[in-house]
């Protein structure tokens, strides 16, 4: 019989269409053509006749065309795969649209592959994005890397004093002096923040102050929105007019952006001041995450603070300086010069009350110039270690979903091996199909970082969302800059190498020849491809595994804290904050008022007992001063200090161990008395009861002169923030102290939830006195709010380890899978020769139990060595935990092994007959 | 009678007899391309005939709408041939053409008939 397989061939060889449906198409046309020709024979029909009437049926123009129609090419057409003529970037972008070509192909591939690398980005790029914001960007001023900051260099030991402000650098004497002698900057500003009230009375309203001096937005090359900005006119000793300058989000907020401000007036703290000037839109001060509303000159600060000025008190520590470098000037020339200054500006400033010793040290001091490009940040120090550790994490998630994708583009790659070898066949080189198949990866990689990065805007706002508390409003500037750009596409690149590259090696890698002979099911490639997956997953495992123990330890952490006994019951308690600053009550009077007021408190309905305090616990407020016992040695003199009124300790529920709380018998003029905690009579006395003992401490003239008898021993509690070891506390009573502030710290407990008692206190305190300012919150919530970042950690090293987990069980399940695909025969054979069920479903689940405990060996130790990397961060537990490691493990296995099941099942399900025939 | 836009007639006509005749010969049991292309010559007496560029696209069409489906079979002593049945919804389709066609062809009869008149 004639053989009309090639005429065949040309006909649906243009066709495109894949391999096995071009086979298809061709033997079924083949038959016709036979079918005509024997039915010619059996007519009569001489062997050439029926040859012709057969081969007649090919001859329609119409049939490439009408097949062309119906049947659309399935894959594109193979080229030679030579480079044609043409550019580079043609070419390349020939590439690029046959990428996405083959994934539209297979949209499920394509969504899965996308969705896992648009995660791993988004929340890669998210947390770079807070990382850039609060550590890595320059301030929005003009040449922000000509900017300095001058503070006391090398050893600041021994400055004591009055330290307010988050970067109290210096004293309003040192600066005097500084901006007088230096010669380093072209122009110089000091400043400092606050929060100040523009409330007459009633519920405070307090806003971001930021005080500056002359000179400061001429150093920062900031120019006004509207009207002007503060200059040294403004800042003279004495002040002129009173002024200020507001910023541009104060100005919407409270004018509507309205020109009509500049020139209306504003009060703070009861003082009238002129708004002069807006400040634009991106200048938010020089604190990253601190915003401010308006600046106000130094000059007006013992205006504001008429009762402890800081511009009049030599241990006043306030300000922080930025200057400009002149041209020409560097870092290390300014501070040379700064260096050489210095003694003379300390010889002059010197404060009174300093004893010898200190002031020694003080007269040593030296200042110097640091780079002030990136401003000055509390964040910093807070949130970079967490902020780097979570970028840590998320990368390793991104480095799992690269993972899974490579083992995916292997399969896939398998599946391709035919087409792969034609090309090879054909001529291609090796780089030219490996710059495709990259092409591919690419365009994942591309699609995947688009959706990722505006993913990573919403993730960014929740986080700051979540950062951002009413004790401490974060500000950032979120608009993304190049620096995110470049790591998001960095990001992109690197992953689109990291889940491309082998694959796309390890898909040109075998001869043609073999695959070509072995039809599509390439056995020389498979075995290297499994091995690298059988890697892949391992490596899934133990990143998993890290991310896992990591996540347990942050969660187990922010328990632990919350858990712990900190000496005290918060439930049900409310923290009132008043400032009594508007009354201008005298020092003795400020005693008196404080009792009235609590007595009215107690009166409410519902209300326990109330008690007041200078600081509230766990307030993160500190402050210490050093202890003498006579005839006792210790290693550390320090204790915390805290004035309280009596029912504080009843307010609290802090338990009485022994002697008594403090009464109205407790007055100015009567013996000096002290209540102190266990931790202070262990550091002090040995443990032994101190009641009916004293301690003395230093007095403003540096001598012992002022002695306590201790009169009440209380149960340790927590002074400053839940993390630290219970501190020797002592506790004094408010009637004596000799220098009562003009707020009060009021700690309320009632039998109603704090949300209901709120009002009746707001109340109550107007009655008293409507120009009274007050603020009140739960102290529960005022406390959580103290573990934030722990929170943070938990929730969001939860989440990844979560994440984490599923990528590794998606990854092992393809394994598997492929596994069983290529070990078909095998099991065919095994179950042939008399293996049952149960031995194959064992041996596959063998198989997988291997790659998890490998995995998890590995993991183990990357999971130990990167806990200890974050000690800090955890509380109670230690980086090596085992039951933590055991439990993740064990999670892990319960994880690994069930996503195996499946496809070990399907293994031992095989029936051993089909199996074996497909070969 | 069912009412049919004028312009149905023509593309029906055209269109659907080829695709209707197959679908017809699928009715009963699947068959595979040789087969049906003869059985349309025997039945129509030679007055239709089909060669493979009209027959294997139209059949490939009919697949893709997934009106048939073909499968490969193999018989003991013979080359596997691959043969098409009908799907459910090719069956739908079927009836749906049938009524046109009669339609079609009754309006035809009385249009011939009126002229004889």
């Amino acid at each position: 019989m004639p053989d009309w397989s090639k005429e065949i061939r040309e006909l649906v060889g243009g066709l495109n269409l894949s391999p096995a449906r071009e086979a298809e198409v061709s033997e079924e046309l083949a038959q016709h053509l036979a079918d005509r020709y024997e039915e010619a024979l059996a007519r009569g029909a001489s062997e050439e006749e029926a040859c012709r009437v057969a081969a007649s049926e090919l001859e329609s123009p119409q049939l490439a065309v009408s097949l062309s129609r119906v049947l659309p090419p399935e894959r594109p057409a193979p080229t030679s795969g030579q480079d044609s003529p043409g550019s580079f970037a043609a070419s390349v972008w020939r590439d690029l649209a046959h990428g996405l070509r083959l994934l539209r192909l297979d949209p499920g591939f394509a969504i899965a592959a996308v969705l896992s690398l648009a995660l791993g980005i988004g929340a890669n790029t998210a947390i770079f994005q807070l990382l850039d914001t609060v550590i890595l960007r320059p301030l929005p001023v003009k040449e922000p890397g000509r900017l300095a900051k001058v503070k006391i260099v090398g050893n600041s030991h021994g400055r004591s004093g009055n330290f307010s402000a988050n970067h109290p650098d210096i004293t309003s004497f040192i600066w005097e002096g500084l901006e007088k002698e230096q010669a380093g900057f072209s122009r110089i500003g000091a400043w400092s923040s606050e929060r100040l009230n523009l409330a007459p009375g009633g519920e405070a309203r307090y806003v971001d102050v930021l005080w500056v001096s002359g000179g400061f937005f001429g150093a920062l090359g900031v120019e006004p929105r509207a009207g002007r900005l503060l200059s040294a006119d403004d800042d003279r000793k004495g002040c002129g007019s009173p002024g200020l300058v507001v910023s541009d989000g104060f100005w919407r907020r409270e004018f509507g952006g309205r020109g009509s401000a500049v020139g209306s007036s504003v009060a703070v703290e009861g003082h009238p001041f002129e708004i002069l000037g807006v400040a634009p839109s991106s200048f938010f001060g020089v604190e990253v995450g601190k915003g401010f509303d308006i600046a106000l000159p130094l000059c007006y600060e013992p205006v504001i603070h008429d009762d402890r000025p800081r511009t009049t008190n030599r241990s006043g520590w306030w300000l922080a300086v930025v200057g400009r470098l002149k041209p020409g000037w560097t870092l290390e020339r300014a501070s040379a010069q700064l260096a050489s200054i210095s003694p003379g500006i300390f010889e002059a400033t010197v404060p009174a009350d300093y004893d010898a010793t200190r002031q020694k040290y003080y007269k040593g001091f030296k200042l110097g110039a640091l780079p002030g490009a990136t401003g000055w940040s509390s964040l910093r120090d807070d949130y970079s270690s967490p902020l780097t550790l979570l970028l840590a994490i998320s990368g390793l998630v991104l480095l799992i979903a690269c993972a899974n994708l490579a083992n995916l583009m292997l399969a896939r790659s398998a599946a391709r091996q035919r087409e792969i070898a034609v090309r090879l066949a054909l001529g291609a080189s090796r780089g030219r199909l490996i710059r495709q198949l990259l092409a591919e990866s690419l365009v994942l990689a591309g699609i995947g970082a688009a959706f990722g990065a505006a993913m990573a805007q919403a993730l960014t706002r929740v986080l700051v969302a979540a950062l951002d508390t009413e004790a401490s409003p974060l500000f950032v500037d979120l608009h993304p800059d190049w620096r995110l750009l470049a790591f998001t596409a960095a990001l992109a690149a690197a992953t689109c190498v990291l889940f491309g590259l082998a694959p796309a090696f390890q898909a040109t890698r075998s001869e043609p020849v073999d695959a070509l002979k072995t039809g599509g099911r390439g056995i020389t490639g498979s075995l290297a491809r499994l091995s690298i997956r059988r890697a892949l997953v391992v490596s899934q495992v133990s990143l998993s595994l890290v991310l896992l123990v990591g996540a347990l330890l942050f969660v187990r952490t922010f328990r632990n804290l919350t858990r712990v006994d900190p000496g005290f019951r918060q439930e049900h308690v409310v923290l009132s904050t008043l400032d009594l600053s508007p009354l201008r009550l005298p020092g003795d009077a400020r005693i008196e008022f404080k009792r009235r007021l609590l007595e009215r408190i107690r009166a409410i309905p519902g209300v326990e007992s109330a008690a007041s305090s200078r600081l509230f616990p766990v307030g993160g407020s500190f402050w210490n001063e050093e202890v003498f016992v006579p005839g006792v040695p210790a290693a550390d003199h320090s204790a915390n200090y805290n004035t309280v009124s009596p029912g504080y300790f009843r307010t609290l529920q802090m338990r009485f161990l022994a002697g008594r709380d403090f009464d109205d018998n407790d007055r100015a003029g009567s013996p000096r008395v002290a209540i102190v905690t266990e931790a202070f009579a262990r550091r002090f006395f040995f443990g032994g009861n101190p009641i009916g003992k004293s301690f003395a401490e230093k007095g403003d003239g540096g001598r012992l002169d002022r002695t306590y008898e201790i009169v009440g021993l209380v149960k340790d509690a927590k002074y400053g923030d839940l993390r630290e070891e219970f501190t020797p506390i002592v506790f004094l009573p408010e009637a004596q102290d000799e220098k009562p502030r003009p707020f009060a710290r009021i700690v309320i407990r009632s039998s109603e939830p704090p949300e209901a008692i709120l009002p009746a206190v707001t109340r109550a305190v107007g009655e008293i006195n409507s120009r009274i300012v007050l603020s009140s919150r739960a102290m529960q919530s005022a406390i959580a709010e103290g573990l934030l970042i722990e929170r943070l950690m938990a929730s969001l090293s939860g989440f990844f380890g979560a994440l984490a987990a599923i990528l590794a069980m998606i990854g092992l399940y393809s394994v598997m899978s492929f596994m069983v695909v290529r070990r078909r025969n095998e099991i065919g054979v095994r179950m042939a020769l008399g293996a049952d069920r149960r031995d194959i479903l064992g041996m596959m689940l063998r198989e997988a139990a291997i790659l998890v405990a490998i995995g998890l060996a590995i993991g183990s130790l990357l999971a130990v060595a990167a806990a200890t990397t974050a000690r800090t961060l955890l509380y109670g537990l230690q980086p090596s935990d085992p039951a933590t490691l055991a439990l993740a493990a064990a999670g892990l296995t319960i994880v690994a092994l069930s996503s195996s099941l499946l496809p070990a099942h399907r293994a031992a399900t095989i029936d051993p007959i089909q199996a074996l025939h497909e070969e | 009678m069912r009412h049919i836009a004028a312009a149905g007639f023509d593309r029906e006509l055209k269109k659907g007899s080829t695709e209707l005749a197959v679908l017809s010969l699928l009715e009963r049991r699947p068959r595979h391309g040789y087969e049906i292309c003869k059985l349309i010559e025997e039945r129509s007496e030679g007055a239709m005939t089909l060669n493979v560029a009209s027959l294997y696209p139209l059949l490939y069409r009919l697949e893709q709408r997934d009106l048939i489906k073909g499968r490969w079979v193999e018989k003991a002593g013979q080359r596997r041939r691959r043969y098409y049945r009908l799907t459910a919804a090719g069956r739908r389709m079927l009836a749906e053409r049938r009524s046109v066609w009669r339609d079609f062809v009754e309006a035809i009869n009385r249009i011939t008939a009126a002229d004889h008149a």
